[in-house]
């Protein structure tokens, strides 16, 4: 672990308050210069609200946030110009041209005009949006339009990119390519946070802060957090799954269970031994036909977490 | 799966010279999970809308229920529930006037009304937000009274256009559940979806790519054609080798899914 | 609100047998129903809706006063006749007029226009007592300064009551030009305000009948919704029917807000049949609904909505309508335009019942406009309103 001051960003102890709701309760955080840190959770888990807090846009009720060692509540100015941002509902000019809109946010940061046609190339050829320089913003399918946003975040070469939920609404593929982008100005060296609500994403991440609720229940490697889960989850199939599903549902040491197609997930509290599976198959009357231990997936240590009993 | 409620063959949808539905010839049985996976503008929402009669074909045959597509478009709309990818209820209106209206629109008897309203609450948990406005409630609560009204007059066949994006994962899995229920109870769900993990709900997926069918399959059998651990590789790997082929011939679209 | 339930039964086990769906009156009142709730939860509008009128009845009827008392008339006699000295004294004798004789010629009336010396002339030619002794007709030259139009044609009116007064003295006829009579008959005292109620009902009208529907459509295509009512068993014209009646009530719900506060703070006569003001103004409201409906089969977004409704006709009904502009004083190409604006015969309606208690046979003409009007847009809207989402 580096010095806090040293690190890409540092939260301590941060509370943020809306009226009486607190939308984020006593977070700490710390993310390493040129990390790609996921911050992954539901809507209304507080991420846009920390997320703010890191961009300069909200004042802390407690604690601070360090950006690249700078005071993200006093020390602004300094904090923005090395600091890019795509706000969750990114608004690009619809009636501007991509160029356009990259040479707009470029004379807002003031990019040196020497400096400035070099990034752009960068940029368009990052985004691969270079044949589509001269449309319409409006006129461009989701996911391009979620490049160009991060594009115009990028133009000033920041050290420090925060990014709302990129990819919600996104198609996988453009989601895919999303992230390979991340993963490219990562290796420039920029710190990257990045918050999504797709828990799958976090598998992209070098590490992970699952939040729910204002708090942080989970901070690590995408292994590591999958590493955390308690339980135990099978995947079972067979004749008929839904009773296969009311079936393990009713058994007292199940958790819960989830139909997936024509498969059945259970997450049971302890591994079952061999003689409890010939006991169910004996029970289902020869309906469970397969079974096998499944790997967990964030979202299951999520639910597991945020204790999702049924 | 014995009786097909969904039949489509051949089903083209132009919207002038861009092929939306590109010759689409699918089954669906009744009580299935049927999903529709593909990118932006891969014609997903449009087939889903030429079935419920809200776009017309442009050639090829379909039918929906038994009735076809170009001539009883009244009596398919009797006879299917529709969940639009735009949230679609009355902010302004209460959840429980929701109900009534939709109750209303359906032609509901007042005494059935009652009962099915009294159902939607329970089962959806929104019983102690019967009398709030729709615009205060979380994002996951308004999906499941869309969901619960588009059921509201027991259809047999089911459209659900991305019905779950923005709900969090809990929410989520409650809303699949609900599906499976309903599903189990011999209606037939066809939903479009952008979470490769609720591919793996469904029992069979359709994959679109341009408006074309790239693959239709089981989610387990997909997985173990192409050798991948989940439907997201799979997906990954049809869709992204078809992007691949379609920049370098050229063509690629790249426009959003048409109106 | 009351469901038929036996009814609802019948319809409901019917469906899918035969193609054709019967009109179900529960549906309609379904959305009806609905749409009362859009506009009591939208307060402000609803605020705008009644307070609005109110509003532009005191401003119009106090703060705008229109009425142009002492204007300064310039007097070019060149008859220098007893005839002419008399007619000069019933200007002076009004109280609109502040007549002077000027010295200077014709050519200089623009100068004095400019320095605002005068804002009228009135050139009286040397023969004028001798055309006024022959009966013959008598042209007498009117020079009103019209940078300001709405004045100019007040004005004008003014001049001719006085030269109707003038010729009813002398028992001769003295053509004049306008038809303003029936202004001056039914409204002696030449109050604005009688102008203004009917105008702002009018305008009103329009307002919720034509602006208010046409968003309330496009919104709904807007935010999805629309969507979800055409994969339903509803009809167009089920649809158009329940959207459109809880506007009518509350187009008829303002029209007697406004009605009453003119009535009963601006003491506007009514002297004409209540029954037929109902009736007409239901004709006039239908047509106001048309245009609507017109509107949002051609539009997708509230906003568009509210920029065609706003032009197609706030605009038209304020400016050229007669509400405030008179029509004959405005250039032929317009006069034909206006014929295009339902409040044009409205106000005709209306003027005639309240000021002068008109008949239904002689509103008969402005009647029958309107009903041609709702006809043709209506039958053009229903059909144009679509059932898919091809347009």
């Amino acid at each position: 672990m580096t010095a806090p001051e040293t690190r890409g960003i540092q939260i301590t102890n941060f509370r943020k308050l809306y009226g009486k709701t607190e939308a984020v309760k006593e977070v700490s955080l710390s993310v390493e210069r040129g990390e790609l840190f996921g911050l992954i959770g539901p809507d209304g888990a507080g991420k846009t609200t920390l997320m703010r807090a890191v961009c300069t846009l909200l004042v802390p009720d407690g604690g601070t946030v360090l950006v690249q060692g700078r005071d993200a509540a006093r020390d602004i100015a300094a904090v923005r110009a090395r600091l890019g941002y795509m706000p969750q509902r990114f608004s690009l000019y619809q009636d501007l041209t991509v160029e356009q809109n990259l040479r707009f946010f470029a004379d807002l940061f003031q990019v040196r005009q020497k400096e400035r046609e070099g990034r752009l190339e960068e940029l368009y050829r990052f985004s691969r949006l270079g044949p589509f320089k001269k449309r319409r913003a409006g006129a461009l399918s989701g996911g391009m339009r979620q490049k160009l946003a991060l594009s115009c975040a990028l133009v000033h070469t920041p050290e420090t990119l925060v990014l709302d939920e990129p990819t919600t609404g996104v198609d996988p593929v453009s989601r895919h390519e999303f992230w390979e982008i991340l993963r490219a100005i990562q290796k420039e060296g920029t710190t990257i946070l990045v918050s999504t609500a797709y828990l799958d994403e976090a598998d992209r991440c070098d590490r992970v802060a699952l939040m729910h609720e204002g708090r942080i229940v989970a901070v690590g490697t995408p292994e590591e957090i999958k590493a955390g889960f308690r339980h135990v989850l099978y995947r079972l199939a067979g004749r008929d799954a839904r009773e296969l599903r009311r079936f393990f549902s009713g058994l007292p040491q199940v958790h819960s269970t989830q139909l997936f197609g024509d498969a059945v997930h259970v997450v049971f509290a302890k591994k079952p031994g061999q003689s409890d599976w010939e006991e169910w198959r004996h029970a289902l009357e020869g309906k469970l036909e397969h079974w096998s231990p499944e790997r967990p997936s964030v979202e299951d240590v999520f639910l597991e977490l945020i204790g999702s009993g049924r | 799966m014995h009786e097909t409620s969904v039949t489509t063959r051949e089903l083209t949808r132009r919207f002038g010279r861009f092929v939306a539905v590109d010759r689409v010839s699918i089954e669906v049985g009744s009580g299935e999970i049927f999903g529709f996976l593909g990118a932006n503008g891969a014609g997903k929402t449009t087939l889903i809308r030429v079935l419920c009669g809200l776009l017309k074909p442009t050639t090829g045959e379909a039918t929906v229920a038994g009735y076809d597509v170009y001539t009883q478009s009244e009596r398919i709309k009797q006879n299917i529930g529709y969940m639009s990818q735009r949230f679609s209820l009355y902010e302004d209106l209460t959840v429980a006037e929701n109900i009534e209206f939709y109750g209303g629109i359906y032609g509901l008897a007042r005494t059935k009304l009652r009962q099915k309203e009294k159902e939607i609450l329970k089962n959806f948990g929104l019983h102690r937000h019967a009398d709030s406005l729709t615009a205060g409630l979380p994002f996951g609560f308004k999906q499941r009274l869309a969901l619960g009204c588009a059921m509201l007059h027991e259809p047999p066949i089911l459209f659900l256009d991305e019905p779950t994006s923005g709900v969090d994962p809990r929410a989520r899995r409650e809303f699949w559940d609900t599906i499976h229920e309903t599903a189990g109870r011999g209606t037939t769900v066809l939903v479009t979806t952008h979470f490769m993990e609720e591919a793996e709900y469904c029992n069979r997926v359709l994959i679109m790519h341009v408006g074309r069918i790239i693959a239709l399959d089981t989610p387990d059998a997909l997985k173990s054609r192409f050798e991948k651990r989940t439907m997201q590789e799979v997906f990954l790997e049809l869709v992204g080798k078809e992007i691949g082929e379609t920049r370098t011939r050229g063509q690629h679209g790249e426009q959003g899914e048409k109106p | 609100m009351e469901r038929r339930a036996g009814e609802d039964d019948r319809l409901y086990r019917n469906a899918g047998r035969k193609e054709n769906v019967r009109t179900s009156r529960s549906r309609i009142l379904s959305i009806a129903h609905k749409e009362f709730f859009h506009i009591l939860r939208d307060f402000r509008t609803l605020i705008i809706v009644f307070l609005m009128p109110v509003v532009q009845l005191i401003m119009f009827g106090y703060a705008l006063n229109l009425e142009i008392q002492r204007v300064d008339a310039a007097v070019i006699d060149f008859s220098r006749s007893t005839a002419s000295r008399d007619l000069v004294e019933r200007f002076e004798g009004s109280r609109f007029f502040r007549p002077f004789y000027f010295e200077g010629g014709v050519s200089q009336v623009g100068d004095l226009f400019k320095s605002r010396a005068a804002r009228v002339a009135l050139i009286i030619p040397s023969d004028f007592e001798r055309q006024l002794l022959h009966a013959s007709p008598v042209s007498l030259q009117v020079l009103i300064d019209a940078s300001d139009s709405n004045a100019a044609t007040l004005i004008r009116n003014y001049c001719n009551q006085v030269l109707v007064d003038y010729n009813a003295s002398r028992g001769a006829q003295l053509p004049v030009p306008f038809d303003v009579r029936t202004a001056v008959l039914f409204n002696p005292n030449l109050k604005s305000s009688y102008f203004f109620v009917p105008g702002v009902i009018a305008m009103i009208l329009v307002m919720i009948s034509a602006l208010l529907t046409s968003i309330a459509i496009a919104r709904e295509k807007e935010t999805g919704t629309m969507e979800q009512m055409l994969v339903s068993p509803v009809l167009p014209h089920e649809i158009i029917l329940g959207k459109v009646l809880p506007y009518i009530a509350l187009a008829f719900a303002d029209a007697a807000v406004i009605l009453f506060v003119g009535l009963l703070v601006f003491r506007v006569p009514f002297v004409g049949s209540a029954v037929l003001l109902v009736l007409l103004t239901t004709l006039y409201i239908i047509t106001a609904l048309s245009l609507g409906l017109m509107i949002s089969t051609r539009v997708r977004t509230q906003q568009v909505a509210m920029m065609l409704a706003l032009t197609v006709t706030l605009l038209p009904t304020i400016l050229l309508s007669g509400l405030v502009f008179p029509i004959a004083s405005m250039p032929a190409a317009l006069q034909y335009v206006t014929y295009l604006v339902p409040a044009r015969y409205y106000l005709l309606i209306v003027r005639g019942i309240l000021l002068k208690g008109s008949l239904l046979g002689q509103l008969a003409a402005p009647a029958l406009s309107l009903v041609a009007m709702s006809l043709v847009l209506l039958v053009v809207s229903v059909r144009r309103f679509s059932m898919n989402l091809e347009r």
